[in-house]
């Protein structure tokens, strides 16, 4: 009869991962806590849901409490693309555009039902929800969301930044 | 005060078609005022010379708008519909033409009217209506390689034509 083999790891190694995956973890906390607070939007804003968008910016909101505040006009410089209103056909090449030239990592809301699933447009000429061309991260229900959704909705998606992985040096640190 | 423009227009109108200086056949229903607008229903060779009339003899500077309208199962199908502002007057006139869906066909006002070029792009956009003299109507509104005109009564709602092709998972409607 044959020995049951029972694989058993050399005690050196075990630790060794251990630690490894203690240090990694701490380290995601860390770089996530930092990230979570340094949204910079890039604001596509294309309808209606430009004035929410102007009235959740403003003092009484006040984003800076979330570090979400300053506009980068330029992709590159931004981590969120926030798209705010009705896109068309016609213009996703140009998100598609502007979403491959922001730098990794980012993320990318879309505000408002038209964002999110074309809302009540069904026609030749508006995009079904921006998820078609680009991977989104949160949706922000409503016609357009209340400032106060725009502010659970970014909270939101803080605790996703916190609780993702970080990778810096390889895929696993 | 409109009234008594209206009439003028009516009677220049006709008293060119008497002297055939437009095609016969001109008045295709009488002549109406609708919410203030006078509206001729014209045969579609008439309405370039009666926006000429308009223009230079009436001071219709303004042109307002070109656009169409679809009935299906009329015939012919396609209602084609100009409006003109007068600036000394104070009115508006429509003019109204039929087109028929085998040869949708209209005169281009762009020798009278400049503007008029980019609103017979967006009506051919969305009708199909094509407008004779206007060498310029590529997609205004629409882009390249689009299929079908989006106003017409039988292009599916639901239809999509996507520039981007569409993220893994998803599928085109229609
Ligand atoms: S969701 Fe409503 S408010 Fe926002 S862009 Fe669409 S129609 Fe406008």
């Amino acid at each position: 009869m044959d020995k049951r083999v029972i694989p058993i790891e050399p005690a050196g190694a075990t630790a060794k991962s251990a630690a490894f995956e203690y240090i990694s973890t701490r380290k995601d906390e860390l770089v996530g806590w930092a990230r979570k607070f340094s949204i910079f939007p890039y604001p596509f804003v294309t309808a209606c849901c430009a004035m929410e968008f102007m009235a959740v910016s403003s003092t009484p909101y006040d984003t800076d409490r979330f570090g979400a505040a300053l506009p980068r006009f330029s992709p590159r410089q931004s981590d969120l693309l926030m798209v705010v209103g009705t896109v068309t056909h016609k213009q996703a090449p140009i998100l598609l555009k502007v979403y491959e030239q922001m730098c990794e990592p980012k993320w990318v809301m879309a505000f408002g039902v038209c964002a999110t699933s074309g809302g009540f447009y069904q026609n030749y000429a508006a995009v079904p929800g921006i998820d078609r061309i680009v991977p989104v991260d949160i949706y922000i229900p409503g016609c357009p969301p209340r400032p106060e959704t725009v502010i659970d909705g970014i909270m939101k998606l803080q605790e996703k930044i916190a609780r993702e992985k970080h990778p810096i040096l390889t895929k696993d640190f | 005060m409109g009234a008594e423009v209206f009439d003028r227009i009516q009677s220049r109108l006709a008293k060119g078609e008497e002297e055939g200086q437009s095609p016969p056949g001109q008045a295709r229903a009488p002549a109406g005022v609708s919410h203030g607008i006078l509206v001729l229903d014209l045969a579609p060779g008439a309405v370039a010379g009666a926006a000429r009339v308009l223009k230079e003899e009436f001071g219709f500077d303004v042109f307002l708008d070109v656009t169409a309208v679809d009935w299906p199962g009329r015939e012919p199908r396609f209602e084609v519909v100009w409006h003109f502002y007068s600036t000394a007057h104070k009115v508006r006139v429509r003019l109204k033409a039929r087109v028929a869906e085998a040869s949708p066909a209209a005169p281009s006002l762009t020798p009278l009217y400049g503007s008029a070029a980019f609103m017979e792009r967006e009506c051919h956009d969305m009708y199909g209506i094509v407008f004779e003299g206007n060498a310029d109507l590529r997609p205004i509104l629409l882009y390249e390689g689009f299929v079908g005109h989006p106003l017409r009564k039988d292009y599916p709602k639901e239809r999509e034509q996507p520039l981007v092709p569409y993220r893994e998972g998803f599928e085109e409607r229609g």
